[in-house]
């Protein structure tokens, strides 16, 4: 049942790929991290997606399993000296449960009150990272985590990191595209009707939750070992917001709209905060820009572009 | 469970927390209401309610210390320069976001959160500022069993007030009938000759003067400081689910149970109060998913 890639898609990820694994021999340690941590924020945009674009549910709160995964294995790989091997997949395991348990709690309402209840329980994570001292730290954040010895080094780390966000993404699209994805968008469509036909709406919209959480949590969990840092602000609705504008700015109705979101976003962010510290009046420049004019982000606006071009080809 | 034992061992202890969380709560509720009133008639759950609660104490602020112009003075300012802001916005921003998705209305809101923050950062800088309790409420009053604060019995009496012009307005007059006429059927009214626009933008104004006028209310017990307006915000968003969104005694009641968690819970385990408060949803969502006063949404 799963939709096998066009060959010309297949010929850009292995591009994109090459491309990527060649960034180190550039040389640039800038370069190097730059691209690191945005490997991360496209896992993290890519996984919301599919609770948003695929299923059409929007959570407010999908910070709460990032950051999971993030003080999960920082904790394990500090506090408790465990090896990563098995810190990375019990952090993955707990954002996964975590997500389990609060969708569960979610399905139960649509729309606007699933937003908001996503929110309530990512505020409740928020509060626990915030309180529970010392474990987390609280706002003085998790500092100074034991990263294993062999992801030491900037380039081997970021090798490390394009396996993992390059095997994830691999994993998500055959979930996007295989029969699970198309009876989301059936649900996204019209929930009604796929209830008529058969489809347990509920419960694809609880295993999409569990989904987007679980990778969700993976980014979370490398980005600790990269920031080696977890800080309260990382579970914090505004960062859940962020996330959501660049699922929005690449196009939530493709599948890799969100992560060319994600790239750009972040891009931008960095090069706004050389100049000005006033990057929030950019963000909501931006966030207008979109809702207003390109409702279906980036990639609606090259497709739109590309389809004006053609019909320019064809007249002449 | 040190906490405990002061509240069952000392009665006047256990009466202030009972003062704190009213006061607490009704603050708490000039602000939700104005959040579940917009989200009612409007559909939209602002964000920016939380800025406009920022804007109302800094404006107390600005108004009522800078210019001296007295504290209730200032209250009032509040009230309308975010009444002022409000229209200016809905007529700007909102109408054209009426007809679209929920998550297209969350998200403009949010874009005037981040672009409020930034402007509240150059008007007022970073500085924390203080508000001065207004002339006569610096003292305490006897209540009792213990002399508490009066400026915060004020503000327990200025709820319930505000509570019972709210219910006046939107249901014994004209005005509220229609609001809720729109909220049943925009077109239907329009066609009735009912110029629905103006309705909306009422209702968005009203919502947000009570967002300043908390603000202001608040600033002498909470100084106003940038990103406040981020942590009010899903403190609101708690209340308003708890009571049932668009619910005006939801609000009401979930304020103060909010204040009641919030207070009694932090004397009981420390540092456990927000978490409480989730908590707290957790358990109403459970056995009402649509808050206590809350309807089940339509299909």
């Amino acid at each position: 049942m799963t939709t096998p890639m066009s060959r010309a898609g297949q010929a850009v990820c292995l591009i994109v790929l090459l491309l990527l694994a060649g960034v180190p021999f550039l040389g640039e340690d800038y370069l190097i991290d730059l691209t690191t941590e945005i490997l991360v924020f496209v896992l993290f945009a890519l996984s919301l997606n599919v609770l948003i674009g695929y299923s059409g549910n929007v959570s407010f709160g999908h910070a709460a399993y990032f950051a999971i995964g993030g003080y999960a294995n920082a904790i394990l790989l500090t506090t408790y000296e465990v090896p990563l091997l098995i810190a990375m997949p019990v952090a993955v395991v707990l954002s996964m449960l975590a997500a389990m348990f609060v969708a569960w709690f979610c399905t139960r309402l649509t729309d606007i009150y699933f937003a908001m209840l996503t929110l309530a329980f990512s505020m409740l994570i928020w509060a626990v990272a915030f309180k529970w001292r010392d474990v987390t730290h609280g706002d003085d954040g998790f500092v100074g985590i034991a990263v294993p010895e062999f992801l030491g080094d900037r380039v081997s780390f970021f090798y490390f990191t394009l396996v993992v966000v390059a095997g994830c993404t691999g994993l998500l699209w055959l979930i996007c595209h295989s029969a699970f994805g198309k009876v989301l968008v059936a649900v996204r469509e019209n929930r009604i009707r796929a209830g008529f036909v058969g489809v347990d709406t509920r419960r694809m919209r609880w295993t999409a939750f569990v989904v987007a959480g679980t990778f969700a949590g993976v980014a979370g969990a490398i980005f600790a070992m990269y920031n080696r840092g977890m800080y309260v602000e990382n579970a914090f609705w505004t960062q859940s917001a962020q996330v959501l504008i660049m699922v929005l700015l690449g196009g939530m109705y493709s599948f890799f709209g969100p992560a060319i979101g994600a790239a750009v976003l972040y891009l931008l962010e960095r090069f706004t905060n050389e100049y000005t510290e006033y990057w929030p009046t950019v963000l909501g420049g931006i966030l207008l820009v979109i809702l207003l004019f390109l409702p279906d982000g980036l990639v609606g606006l090259a497709q739109k572009v590309r389809s004006r071009l053609s019909r320019l080809g064809g007249d002449s | 469970m040190q906490g405990l034992e002061m509240l069952i061992g000392n009665p006047t202890f256990a009466f202030i927390q009972l003062l704190n969380s009213i006061s607490m709560g009704m603050n708490y509720f000039i602000i939700a209401a104005g959040l579940s009133l917009i989200f009612g008639v409007l559909r939209v759950i602002n964000f920016a309610h939380g800025a406009f609660f920022m804007f109302g104490a800094y404006t107390a602020y600005t108004v009522g210390q800078e210019w001296g112009l007295g504290f209730w003075p200032a209250v009032i300012a509040a009230g309308l320069f975010l009444a002022a802001i409000s229209v200016f916005l809905e007529r700007s921003l909102f109408q054209f976001l009426y007809d679209k998705e929920h998550l297209m209305q969350l998200l403009l809101t949010f874009a005037i959160v981040l672009i409020m923050g930034d402007v509240a950062k150059v008007l007022w800088g970073t500085d924390q500022y203080s508000v001065s309790y207004p002339e006569g409420l610096d003292g305490a009053w006897n209540v009792g069993l213990t002399y508490y604060p009066s400026y915060r019995l004020v503000l327990s009496l200025i709820g319930p007030l505000i509570l019972l012009v709210l219910w006046y307005f939107t249901e014994r007059t004209r005005w509220g009938r229609l609001t809720k006429a729109a909220t049943q059927d925009r077109e239907m009214l329009s066609a009735l000759g009912i110029n629905v626009p103006i309705i909306y933008t009422s209702v968005f104004l009203v919502g947000s003067a009570l967002a300043g006028i908390g603000g202001a209310l608040a600033a002498p017990t909470n100084s106003p400081v940038p990103g406040m307006d981020v942590f009010i915000i899903v403190e609101s968003f708690v209340i308003v689910i708890i009571g049932g969104l668009g619910s005006l005694w939801g609000s009401f009641l979930g304020a103060l149970i909010f204040g009641l968690v919030y207070n009694f819970g932090s004397v009981i385990f420390p540092n456990g109060q927000d978490v409480f408060a989730y908590l707290l949803l957790l358990v109403v969502l459970l056995i009402r998913p649509w808050g206590l006063f809350g309807k089940p949404e339509a299909e």
